[in-house]
């Protein structure tokens, strides 16, 4: 279980660098992917977290081990910090036997059974109604555990994302919503998309408790995440999360960014999550150049490996292409 | 005949219901309407009373919501059946059944199933127009990772469902509203039924006559004016519209060297024309007549009486079909 952290106290130091860490992995991670697309080892749709990294290490951190996450095609941060090994994330991304889902579903479909991790969803909107399933089948078997259910601000426009708000406050279900607004559905900003710029707001018209919070700043998204989910834990129903954030690169390899100011891009790289804790801890005198150097070293060498291993993978024979359309059944 | 000797079809699904849940506390029903009001065909009538409002659960007028709601509780450990009032309101859900429920487990690698059972009315002959009449099974047949089932019979209609809810991945029923007050007498016990099978529901030698759903009953009443001129028409109910029956099909069209396909869908990219491109695939050299079928007039179901009878397939036009394929007129 994740600690309480109160308002106002800094986290402890330990906990804190367990943040920053992870959010060094999912840069390097991300940032080796892009790479890997340019020398066509990846390939298909890949949207990176690069700029991100704070809301999915704030509210993973927050959660059990048991709870069930539900995310969207820009999940490999997700699945890393959950808990996923990054070999095997890197092996899907390569198309490999060895990857999470043999190779079945790509960048867009990480899948978890160990971790309760479902996907790795590509259609925007589509993970919402799963997870109200989720804490429904928990709610019905009285399992007192939290489903995440991530989203961007391009789905709150989808109608799934308001019929599954209205589920889960009608019947007070245990899921966590968290909207990670980076401003754009693909290349429209979220001012030329909704009537009602304030997400949050939209979400406590259902009568959810919600709460706007800096996505940018690990910290107040693990705070925020943190009582959140002991709320959503206690049985007073779903809670939503608005994380205002931004990414750093494009929608997906495929897109030229021509819609966004690159003053504005700039902008928001000066709040980049990472530095703002990294520098944050250094002025407080809990971390040293050498150390984060380290940390960095470290994530480096874990996306090495996970490239390594990918390579190696092997690819599934073709005779197995109908494999897993169905269950096999003994007859 | 004492009330109590007969059940219809609408009280067979409601057995099988009754005894689904009563067996697993997996098990419940979730849709509009199934609850206080009793369910919009009646079919879930008392069962509020004996299970309860969590296993008997009403839903709002959402249904990409509660379908892929119905997807999360399967993976969260439930056995959902999820009533979908008809397949015309299905289309606001065919997200959720045809990129998550039919997907998952093939995008996981085989990690996560879906052991989903949606179940929706389908069909016309009620005067309900465009909107409430379709016949969409043929789209659903076309995807793969589900299973479709069109119980025809009120054994079928008793047994399926408990076969849906023991497969482990999604299976969606249809059930043609025109069958609900269909009645028999009591069987002193039900026949053994499986979900992977076509069934023969009348022999013949002279042509095989392939149906599902509604349009068995019109296809043995055509079977019975064929008998009358001297044809014996063999009557293949499809039963399990994906996966196809392939081997009973051609079977009887091996025996009969004919046949029509008779179908409620349209006729452009029906499930009529698979079946037809299957017979032509597996049994083209023991045809003596090129194929036929009946399907619905390519027209939005009407309203008025006479033109939503003319738009769907009827016996006369089955007979002619038939008779046609024989040279007969």
């Amino acid at each position: 279980m994740a600690e309480s952290p109160l308002p106002g106290v800094d986290l402890p130091c330990e906990l804190s660098l367990r943040l920053l860490r992870d959010m060094v992995r999912i840069r390097r991670f991300e940032e080796t992917c892009a790479d890997l697309y340019g020398q066509g080892k990846i390939r298909g749709f890949l949207h990176l977290y690069v700029g991100e990294e704070a809301v999915a290490v704030g509210i993973l951190h927050a959660l059990a081990k048991d709870d069930a996450i539900v995310a969207t095609y820009r999940e490999h941060g997700h699945a890393l910090v959950r808990g996923m090994p990054a070999e095997v994330i890197m092996a899907e991304m390569f198309g490999k036997r060895e990857g999470c889902c043999r190779g079945r579903g790509g960048s867009m479909h990480l899948f978890d059974a160990a971790t309760r991790f479902y996907g790795g969803n590509a259609i925007v909107g589509g993970g919402l109604p799963l997870a109200v399933g989720l804490a429904l089948a928990d709610q019905m078997q009285s399992i007192a555990r939290v489903t995440a259910c991530f989203f961007g601000d391009g789905a709150v426009a989808e109608g799934a994302f308001h019929e599954s708000l209205n589920l889960a406050a009608l019947w007070r279900l245990p899921v966590l919503f968290c909207c990670e607004n980076n401003l754009y559905g693909m290349g429209t900003a979220v001012e030329r998309a909704e009537s009602e710029t304030n997400l949050a707001r939209k979400a406590a018209s259902y009568r959810i408790a919600s709460e706007r919070v800096d996505g940018m700043d690990v910290v107040a998204v693990h705070r925020a995440a943190c009582a959140a989910a002991a709320s959503v834990r206690a049985g007073n129903g779903p809670y939503f999360l608005e994380l205002l954030t931004y990414r750093y690169r494009s929608h997906s390899m495929f897109d030229p960014d021509l819609y966004r100011d690159k003053a504005e891009i700039e902008r928001w790289k000066q709040r980049g999550p990472i530095h703002n804790l990294s520098n944050r801890l250094k002025s407080q005198g809990e971390l040293t150049e050498e150390q984060f150097l380290a940390i960095d070293a470290e994530a480096a060498a874990e996306v090495a490996r996970a490239v390594e291993f990918a390579d190696r993978g092997t690819l599934e024979p073709v005779d197995e292409l109908l494999r897993d359309t169905y269950t096999e059944q003994a007859s | 005949m004492s009330a109590a000797a007969r059940i219809s079809y609408r009280e067979a699904l409601r057995e099988a219901h009754r005894k689904a849940l009563a067996a697993d506390p997996r098990v419940f029903l979730m849709g509009e309407d199934v609850g206080r009001y009793g369910g919009s065909y009646a079919v879930s009538k008392g069962l509020l009373e004996e299970f309860g409002p969590e296993r008997i659960r009403d839903v709002p007028l959402s249904e990409l919501g509660f379908v892929g709601a119905g997807i999360g509780a399967a993976l969260g450990g439930m056995r959902p059946i999820v009533e979908v009032m008809t397949v015309n309101f299905s289309l606001l859900a065919l997200d959720q059944i045809v990129n998550t429920a039919a997907t998952l487990r093939h995008m996981s690698g085989g990690q996560f199933s879906v052991p989903l059972v949606i179940r929706m009315a389908t069909g016309a002959g009620r005067q309900l127009a465009a909107q409430h009449s379709h016949s969409l099974e043929g789209w659903y047949a076309h995807i793969p990772g589900i299973k479709v089932l069109a119980p025809a019979t009120i054994a079928d209609a008793h047994g399926m469902l408990e076969l849906a809810l023991a497969d482990p991945d999604p299976v969606v029923i249809f059930e043609h509203a025109l069958l609900y007050n269909m009645e028999i007498e009591r069987p002193a016990s039900w026949p053994r039924v499986d979900i992977s099978s076509a069934a023969v529901r009348a022999s013949g030698k002279d042509i095989t006559l392939i149906c599902y759903g509604g349009t068995l009953g019109k296809t043995l009443e055509a079977a019975g004016l064929l008998a009358a001129e001297g044809i014996g028409a063999e009557v293949i109910d499809l039963r399990v519209l994906r996966p196809l029956d392939d081997a009973t099909i051609c079977a009887s069209v091996r025996a009969t060297h004919r046949a029509v396909v008779v179908d409620e869908g349209w006729k452009t990219c029906s499930l009529a024309a698979e079946v037809m491109a299957r017979i032509t695939e597996q049994a083209f050299y023991d045809l003596d007549a090129p194929l036929a079928r009946v399907c619905s007039a390519e027209v939005p179901i009407p309203y008025a009486k006479h033109m939503e009878e003319a738009a769907l397939p009827q016996p006369a036009k089955i007979v002619a079909a038939a008779k046609a394929l024989l040279g007969r007129s």
